[in-house]
């Protein structure tokens, strides 16, 4: 169990930046995220796309725009805890206690919501039968790769993974790799790797094929796959492993009784405060007459949300305000030498 | 203006008119029309703005590049009507345009 002033749901830009704010005014904040990264939509979804409208830097990317953030929030040592949900939050006593999906607790009088437009999850499967089978012959991501020998595996999707596991289960499974359209968009070294080992025979490739069913009654025997134009075949299959990338969903947020406005929710400007206390929302997943969906925006929300989670965290001592050119007390927690 | 219909998957039909530069994606969001989330906000990156194009249009648009053929590999139940609306910016030429929804996004 970690106890902390706040706990900031999601690692994009805005979550990062909050933990400076936080820092500044002596707060200590733990991050969650669900990717297993850190940097959010700017990592995951446009990491070498420019961005021309963040204040002070004419011209940035997702990646180097994470990395300068990573690098103003060292001072306060703040822990990521990644590849994890949070699923739960209850409060006892002005204090929320807040359950991740790998059962990490953390109590904290406030929470920061920061989670754009949702948490990253493997895309799944549309067809009949997908949700029964998870986990038990579907799988959207490979945890030992040794559970998969002399099975029979389709994989599906054109990407890294779909082509990097087909190679590497190849070596010791029966694999066909099927995608919806003749062109891979993963790497062309892995897709001339792919083509090699079907010429061999080593690998099966289907390809512009799509899932139409699954066939068996506790265990999958088989699929049924369709070209374009009509083309149907059978593939004999114990495990299936779906590669389509990621979607965004706001998931368990929808059950924690916020006040919700399409997919976002609804904030009190002067705080940022939620419909619950000592819950707040910055950056993209919040809304207010006027929200423009901009990065800066979100850093501006989260100074104003920090300020206001110090009187929750600190309910006995009075906020000061200052600033960072002339207070000694906030260069102390930035670290920086007297001069 | 040019004037596109949107049909939601449920075939509820909405013909609007929209300006000249935004793209199809846009055209959806600013007037409210359900079934098109783009929940990256139009950087060709997240899929959820995928629509199936008419056949009497798909080969009038302009042609599809391959990030948006790679990003279409992520859409829900893509087909080769498949298009992203964020990719396509309406013209004069685009006047009678009419896109189909799938049955979710993402």
């Amino acid at each position: 169990m970690i106890k902390t002033d706040v706990l900031v749901i999601g690692a994009g830009p805005v979550g990062i930046f909050v933990v400076q704010q936080l820092g500044l005014i002596g707060l200590k904040a733990e991050v969650v995220d669900n990717l297993d990264k850190i940097g959010g939509q700017c990592i995951e979804l446009y990491p070498d796309k420019p961005i021309y409208d963040i204040p002070a830097l004419p011209e940035c990317t997702g990646e180097s725009l994470t990395k300068n953030l990573l690098t103003q929030i060292k001072p306060f040592k703040t822990n990521f805890h990644l590849d994890q949900r949070v699923e739960e939050i209850s409060k006892e006593k002005n204090i929320w206690k807040i359950t991740t999906s790998k059962k990490n607790i953390f109590l904290a009088p406030n929470i920061i919501i920061a989670a754009g437009v949702g948490s990253f999850e493997p895309r799944k499967l549309q067809v009949e039968g997908a949700e029964k089978f998870e986990n038990n012959g579907i799988y959207y991501s490979i945890k030992d790769k040794t559970a998969f020998k002399n099975k029979k595996i389709s994989i599906f999707g054109g990407g890294d993974s779909a082509l990097d596991w087909a190679i590497e289960l190849s070596k010791f499974a029966s694999v066909t790799l099927i995608h919806r359209r003749n062109e891979f968009r993963g790497a062309e070294h892995s897709a001339e790797i792919a083509k090699k080992l079907e010429k061999e025979g080593k690998l099966k490739i289907k390809t512009p094929f799509q899932i139409t069913s699954i066939e068996g009654e506790d265990k999958i025997n088989a699929i049924t796959i369709k070209s374009e134009d009509g083309k149907i075949e059978k593939v004999p299959t114990d495990c299936i492993l779906g590669f389509f990338g990621l979607i965004m969903k706001l998931g368990p947020i929808l059950e924690w009784g916020l006040n919700l406005d399409k997919k976002t929710i609804p904030v009190n400007t002067e705080n940022f405060q939620t419909n619950k206390e000592g819950v707040f929302a910055i950056g993209d997943i919040c809304s207010y007459p006027g929200k423009l969906k901009l990065i800066l925006s979100g850093f501006h929300e989260g100074a104003l949300a920090a300020r206001a989670c110090f009187k929750l965290a600190r309910p006995n001592e009075k906020y000061r305000f200052e600033f960072t050119t002339t207070s000694k007390t906030l260069q102390g927690r930035l670290g920086l030498k007297k001069k | 203006m040019p004037k596109i219909t949107y049909i939601e998957h449920s075939g509820k039909s909405h013909s609007i008119e929209v300006e000249n530069g935004l793209t199809v994606m846009e055209g959806a969001v600013q007037n409210d029309i359900p079934g098109i989330d783009a929940d990256c906000g139009g950087a060709c990156a997240c899929a959820t703005c995928h629509v199936y194009v008419d056949a009497k249009w798909i080969n009038k648009l302009p042609k599809i590049d391959s990030a948006e053929e790679d990003m279409l590999d992520m859409a829900h139940e893509p087909n080769k009507f498949s298009r992203l609306t964020c990719q396509i910016t309406v013209t004069d030429k685009l006047n009678g345009l009419v896109v189909k929804m799938p049955s979710k996004q993402g």
